[in-house]
């Protein structure tokens, strides 16, 4: 039987705010053990939380940029339990009138389809605490330096049928919450956390399947991981003749499998009632025009513009347009060198190689775009060749604010080599040291030549231009 | 709405409270005098009135995104049962 998998997708994203959501604490990630903590944010009797205005603020932009219709009148709730990352025993959130509802997302997945994901609900709420749990002893260590952080739950609707389609929902939600500044979405230190709602079907069934919820994926190979255990686990199980129970299954990155978490656990009871320490949040009309007027230029419209003004290939201009960061490197180095092709040169093949095979971030990258488009006017005046300007531009990318590009050159020996009658002496000197590479040529096999051509740019420590030694060298070899 | 003696217990339970059987007995007689008088305020002709979110008729009560020193750790742990000099000890919450 063919099996079509349903998804729906909880994802978490903390606001980049300074303070918590209830307090004055900082947000500061990382920090001493309890060192970032306060009465509020631990709980203690007596004390009154209240909220953080600029929370509201990223996230009623956040509800607008995923076209959602806003609940100007909202408030909040009391979410009761007791598990020790929440010294409350309750969690202030919103279930009865969340701020913003009923919005969508369009995709374009990697294969290539248009997608639209409903948004069901967003709520604001506030983080738990970090438990540290004791290898041998049987004790919890809690650390609520992270407990009262700023959230946003953003609830889809089960309308995701691929892993690709996720992938392309989170990849635009980090993109998104970047080009707003509110959150820098970094899964791998938690400050955007999905919780994958999924079941199966039969293919062409209207009917949903029972579903699991997995929880404790932190990062997007994870998250494809975990999608393709769990549907398989599903399938197999109703296939052998079983039957899937609803259950909240942890996903274990070590052991690439999903496990039941204990029962106990999944016998939830919330007892939510209205929050009585915070008064219900009315949003004006005027602060929603606000916040529309100061929608910044998203990833497709950007893109669509590096397309249509700078010439750039759809495919790139979505890879560059798709980052904040990278997007403000190509616009702020081409607005100074004002080469787009040669810009999204470096740009695809090196800061790409970079970010894929060594793991850097596009948020770190420290280039400044003034270096980066003295760089490029170096290259373009034909002061160094691409292959020299390679490991330039590595030792620039990586180099710190003191990095001085022709300061490097100089000091590398690094500047292209135009001297002709040096180039022409390198060659005679090589067809001269090897005789049997010139009997090869002159029996036909002209695919020597790119021998010739290597030994002469090791020679000159491949600083000349290669056009200009293939030019100097098909001189030579007519004159043999 | 009946509460049961089995209702009582899972209130208690979700609520973390050990409850003697006559305790149990006081609480189920109390919280359905508490729900009978829900049922009398049921009476009433609601049609049309907004719930009450709030008991006081104000909204946006907010502070400026400003950061404020934090407390001292030491003062945060020592109210707890059991501590380390850096972090409150619970029993183990996981298997």
């Amino acid at each position: 039987m063919e099996w079509e998998i349903v998804m729906g997708l909880e994802v978490h994203v903390e606001l980049a705010t300074k303070t918590k959501i209830f307090c004055s604490c900082t947000t500061e990630f990382g920090g001493a053990p309890n060192t970032h903590c306060c009465p509020v944010c631990t709980g203690m009797p007596g004390t009154l939380p209240v909220l953080n205005r600029q929370v509201v603020e990223y996230a009623v932009r956040a509800g607008l940029a995923l076209n959602c219709d806003i609940n100007q009148y909202n408030k909040f709730d009391r979410k009761n339990y007791f598990y020790p990352d929440l010294p409350k025993a309750y969690q202030i959130s919103q279930l009865y009138l969340p701020f913003a509802h009923d919005g969508k997302v369009q995709l374009h997945t990697k294969s290539g389809r248009d997608v639209t994901i409903g948004i069901h609900e967003i709520h604001m709420e506030e983080d738990a605490g970090k438990l540290v749990h004791s290898l041998f002893g049987d004790t919890t260590y809690p650390d609520y330096n992270r407990c009262g952080v700023p959230l946003i739950e953003i609830v889809s609707e089960p309308d995701f049928r691929e892993t690709e389609e996720v992938i392309a929902y989170l990849t635009k939600l980090k993109s998104t919450f970047e080009y707003l500044g509110i959150s820098d979405c970094k899964m791998e230190e938690g400050s955007m956390r999905a919780d994958v709602n999924l079941s199966v079907r039969p293919k062409g069934s209207t009917e949903f399947g029972t579903r699991t919820e997995m929880k404790n994926i932190n990062s997007l190979k994870a998250i494809e991981r975990a999608i393709a255990f769990e549907s398989k686990r599903q399938i197999e199980l109703i296939e052998s003749g079983g039957r899937v129970v609803q259950e909240t299954r942890r996903w274990d990155e070590n052991k690439e499998k999903t496990f039941a978490m204990r029962s106990k656990e999944n016998a939830q009871d919330y007892r939510y009632f209205p929050e009585p320490d915070i008064p219900p949040l009315y949003i004006t009309d005027e602060e929603l025009a606000h916040y529309r007027a100061i929608c910044p230029e998203f990833a497709e419209a950007k893109a669509a513009r590096f397309v249509s003004d700078l010439g750039l290939a759809q495919e790139d201009a979505e890879i560059i347009a798709g980052s904040k960061y990278l997007a403000r490197l190509f616009e702020e180095t081409n607005a100074i060198a004002n080469d787009p092709a040669e810009v999204r040169y470096w740009m695809m093949t090196q800061v790409l190689y970079f970010m894929n095979e060594r793991g850097v971030q596009a948020e770190d990258i420290k280039l400044a775009p003034e270096k980066f488009a003295q760089f490029i006017g170096i290259v373009k005046a034909g002061r160094i060749n691409r292959q020299v300007g390679k490991q330039v531009f590595e030792s620039m990318f990586f180099g710190d604010d003191s990095f001085d590009v022709e300061a490097y050159i100089k000091e590398h020996d690094l500047e292209i080599v135009d001297d002709k009658s040096l180039i022409e002496e390198t060659i005679a000197a090589v067809i001269a040291e090897n005789p049997k590479a010139v009997e090869q040529y002159k029996s036909g096999q002209t695919k020597i030549c790119g021998f010739f051509v290597g030994q002469t740019m090791k020679r000159l420590k491949g600083k000349a231009d290669p056009a200009a030694v293939n030019a100097v060298l098909a001189e030579a070899l007519k004159k043999l | 709405m009946q509460i049961t003696e089995e209702l009582v217990s899972y209130v208690a339970q979700l609520s973390r409270l050990r409850m003697s059987p006559e305790e149990t007995a006081e609480m189920q007689k109390q919280m359905s005098e508490i729900v009978s008088y829900m049922d009398k305020l049921n009476e009433l002709d609601t049609d049309g009135v907004e719930p009450l979110s709030h008991i006081f008729n104000i909204t946006n009560v907010l502070r400026d995104d400003t950061v404020a020193p934090s407390y001292a750790r030491e003062d945060i742990l020592k109210n707890a049962p059991e501590h380390t000099e850096e972090t409150f000890v619970v029993p183990k919450t996981v298997e």
